[in-house]
């Protein structure tokens, strides 16, 4: 066994405990913490299944962005739709046999990658070009960026530059799985691409990449218009009723 | 008086993203609380000792208890959507008044204090210690938010930038840096039972002088009650409808209407206030104890109705807060189990035939709707979707024959505020007061171009008391500016009803 493949296998194992762990602990804080008053933005659903709705035309569509900034939106929603396109084809590295929908998928994932490449390159133009974007961007959100763009880089490089053997990774990553380690080709490309995917799953609970699971959590848009009918009355709020 | 020398802003036709002047309104900052008025409520008198481990230690409280708070430090993702939607910004060009910006503030800190990048990688994402000229910043700024909730509207996690501002209020107050205006405002209430400190006795002689001007005017017998036990229907009211105009032209309205409906009514000199700062300065536990005096009146005068008057952010705390706050209801009338809006009352008269209004007594006037930005965004009205949209304006238009609302994006969820909520209504903050009107004059100065609008109606105390102030700014005639009740007491007939 290669000390590349060690290094790695290590890699992943941490990197994976890191965004599970730390996710865990985010969305587990946000659940306990009591949101003590109806708040819900207008326009605000007055059914539970009105709020699933909103919540979903969000998450998919990115609706309020859409109302908000139609650039912004453009490239956000290229970026992400690209994003979890990748994301799913990726699932081949992970299933034997591949699915059927993951196998279906594979062609459309191609173009995927240069989608979102584009979008993000619109996204990060924002901040140089839009004085009010350039004003509010920290190094973190550049560093975000330069992350992603290199990730989709080196993977596409895999695929039109040098190759890489895809069966050798695929038998790797489910070695991980199965806890039964099996070579990584020490490809530079592949070694990059690895290497940043583990440091983004990594980051993830500790960076602004927590908008993910936080929207599902924000009060303002989970929440019916219900306040007449229902009293939310937090813990720490009902101790001063007894006062 | 104490506010320096600025420029209005001229009215451009179409709005323009202003380009960023940096510390334009660095400025702009209220007076201070006295010692007296912080501890009469509470706080500190004057900044602590040890302000800052208390002031963190306090973040750390807030963050434990609402949800909003925690979520909304960590989510937002800079993407600055919410950049260009603030009034207080596209009025100043002041960077730190866009809605991001203002959040960042206080995620600074609260990155530096609670999150493992900013502890050891603060310059990385933007951390910093919380020093004295940081707190100083959020004094200004933060008094630069009239927690209107606008930008809420269009972030993609709906990041509500008033939920943060309450929270760096309620951390300011924790360690003694109150607001005067606000501060010395809520010690009012308390004592005396109305945010304008007016004693019982005063109140039952105004309002008998308001019942002798309609009888003059009218010759109908309208009666404005009270602490009248056994009253059908309590009305909670913003105390500048006893006094203020156009206020007080509301005030007549609602008197009005119980008079023609039939209906027995009664105001109550212990819960003589709509409003509730508490709100403003984000204290749950100041919102509750100023609310339960209501509880407390409804109560003892044993009403089967409570119905609250034209108050923008009085609506929010009644309609989204009080049920939490101070209910349940059960001792209301099964068929009215919540605190209802006049608007809500009204409404449901009309379309009944229960009142009747001659539109032709409001022909002189065109008539426009401002939104009130805490009734569109922070409440709702009468059971249906959008019915705090629908409800006002289908009041106006029974009530007069000339109505034109302004651009769809100046209005409904999108209203922008008139520039003095969220505790922003005093005089040393006039330049900002006025240059946070900027995007609503624009929309006004639009119809009244088009359509001749010579009259905004609103329905709120605060939305009434700033347009009233800035108006004359941008050369529009103060008297411009009314309750929809208002145009309902000039159209509503008296006698009787056939
Ligand atoms: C529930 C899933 C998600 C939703 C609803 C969502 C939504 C959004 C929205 C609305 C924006 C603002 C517009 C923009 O700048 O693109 C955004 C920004 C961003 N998202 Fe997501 N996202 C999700 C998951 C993810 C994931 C899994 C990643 C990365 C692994 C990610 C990475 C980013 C980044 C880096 C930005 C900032 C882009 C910039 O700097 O301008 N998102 N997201
Ligand atoms: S709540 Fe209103 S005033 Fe405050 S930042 Fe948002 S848009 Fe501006
Ligand atoms: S719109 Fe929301 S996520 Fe985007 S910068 Fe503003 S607060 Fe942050
Ligand atoms: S005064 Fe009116 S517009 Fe201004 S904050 Fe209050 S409700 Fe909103």
């Amino acid at each position: 066994m290669s000390a590349v493949t060690i290094i790695y296998a290590c890699l992943f194992y941490a990197a994976t405990a890191m965004l599970v762990v730390g996710l865990a602990a985010k969305i587990a804080g946000y659940a306990r913490t009591p949101a003590p008053l109806t708040v819900p933005t207008t326009p605000a659903p007055r059914t539970r299944a009105g709020v699933a709705l909103r919540m979903a035309r969000e998450v998919a569509l990115f609706e309020s962005l859409f109302r908000a900034n139609k650039w912004t939106w453009l490239f956000g929603w290229l970026f992400h739709a690209a994003l979890a396109l990748v994301l799913f084809r990726h699932l081949r590295y992970f299933t034997e046999p591949v699915w059927a929908a993951v196998a279906l998928a594979q062609p459309a994932g191609v173009y995927a990658g240069f989608a979102m490449l584009a979008g993000l390159a619109g996204l990060w133009a924002r901040r140089f070009l839009v004085e009010r974007i350039r004003y509010i961007s920290t190094w973190s959100d550049h560093l975000m960026l330069a992350l992603l763009v290199l990730i989709a880089l080196s993977g596409l490089m895999m695929k039109y530059v040098s190759h890489t053997d895809v069966v050798a990774v695929k038998a790797f990553m489910l070695g991980l799985m199965r806890f039964d380690w099996q070579p990584l080709p020490a490809d530079g490309p592949l070694l990059v691409h690895l290497f940043l995917a583990a440091a983004l799953m990594a980051l993830f609970p500790a960076s602004k990449l927590l908008h993910a699971p936080g929207v599902f959590f924000s009060p303002t848009r989970n929440q019916a218009d219900d306040s007449r009918e229902r009293r939310r009355l937090a813990p720490w709020a009902a101790e001063l009723e007894k006062k | 008086m104490g506010a320096p020398e600025f420029q209005t802003p001229p009215l451009k036709e179409y709005p323009v993203i202003p380009i960023l002047a940096k510390d334009a309104m660095a400025g702009s900052r209220p007076y201070v609380a006295s010692e007296k008025m912080n501890e009469a409520i509470g706080f500190p008198g004057k900044l602590v000792e040890g302000w800052q481990a208390r002031a963190i230690a306090k973040m750390g409280e807030l963050l434990g208890k609402y949800r909003s708070l925690k979520v909304f430090l960590d989510a937002c993702v800079h993407c600055g959507a919410c950049t260009d939607k603030c009034q207080y910004f596209l009025g100043t060009g002041d960077p730190k008044n866009m809605p991001v910006a203002r959040q960042e503030l206080v995620r600074k800190v609260y990155r530096r204090y609670f999150t493992f990048a900013g502890k050891y990688f603060p310059r990385l994402v933007g951390a910093e210690d919380l020093t004295e000229a940081v707190l100083e910043d959020w004094y200004r700024y933060f008094n630069q938010c009239s927690e209107c909730r606008r930008c809420s509207v269009y972030c993609p996690y709906g990041i509500d930038t008033a939920e943060i501002t309450m929270a760096a209020k309620e951390i300011m107050d924790s360690v003694g840096v109150g607001q005067k205006y606000t501060n010395e405002i809520i010690g009012k209430v308390h004592r005396l039972g109305n945010n304008l400190g007016l004693p019982g006795p005063a109140l039952a002689d105004t309002l008998e002088t308001l019942e002798e001007e309609i009888k003059e005017d009218t010759g109908a017998d309208v009666r404005l009650p009270v602490n009248e036990a056994g009253a059908e229907v309590l009305v909670i009211t913003p105390s500048a409808d006893f006094f203020a105009e156009p206020h007080v032209f509301s005030l007549i309205g609602y008197a009005k209407v119980f008079h023609a409906a039939g209906i027995r009514w009664t105001l109550s000199s212990h819960a003589s206030e709509a409003g509730n700062f508490g709100l403003f300065i984000g204290s749950y536990e100041q919102m509750r104890k100023i609310a339960l005096r209501i509880r407390e009146a409804a109560l003892e005068l044993g009403v089967r109705r409570i119905v609250v008057g034209e108050c923008g952010h009085a609506w929010r705390v009644a309609y989204s807060f009080w049920n939490t706050l101070i209910g349940p209801f059960d001792f209301l009338d099964p068929r009215y189990p919540a605190p209802q809006h006049i608007c809500e009352l009204t409404d449901d008269l009309i379309r009944r035939g229960a009142i009747r209004l001659d539109k032709e007594a409001n022909d002189a006037r065109v008539v426009t709707f401002h939104d009130s930005c805490n009734v569109a965004r922070g409440a709702g009205m009468g059971g249906i979707a959008r019915g705090q949209f629908i409800i006002p304006r289908r009041i106006i238009q029974a009530a007069c024959n000339h109505f034109h609302d302004m651009a769809p994006e100046t209005i409904h969820e999108a209203t922008f505020c008139c520039g003095g909520g969220g505790g922003l209504l005093t005089d040393e903050l006039t330049e900002l007061r006025v240059k946070g009107a900027l995007p609503r004059m624009e929309a006004l100065k639009a119809v009244v171009d088009e359509h001749g609008v010579n009259f905004m109606a609103t329905i709120c105390a605060i939305c009434k008391a700033q347009f009233s102030k800035v108006l004359p700014y941008y050369r529009f005639d103060m008297s411009m500016i009314g309750g929809v009740h208002q145009l309902v007491g000039d159209a509503i007939r008296l006698g009787r009803n056939d």
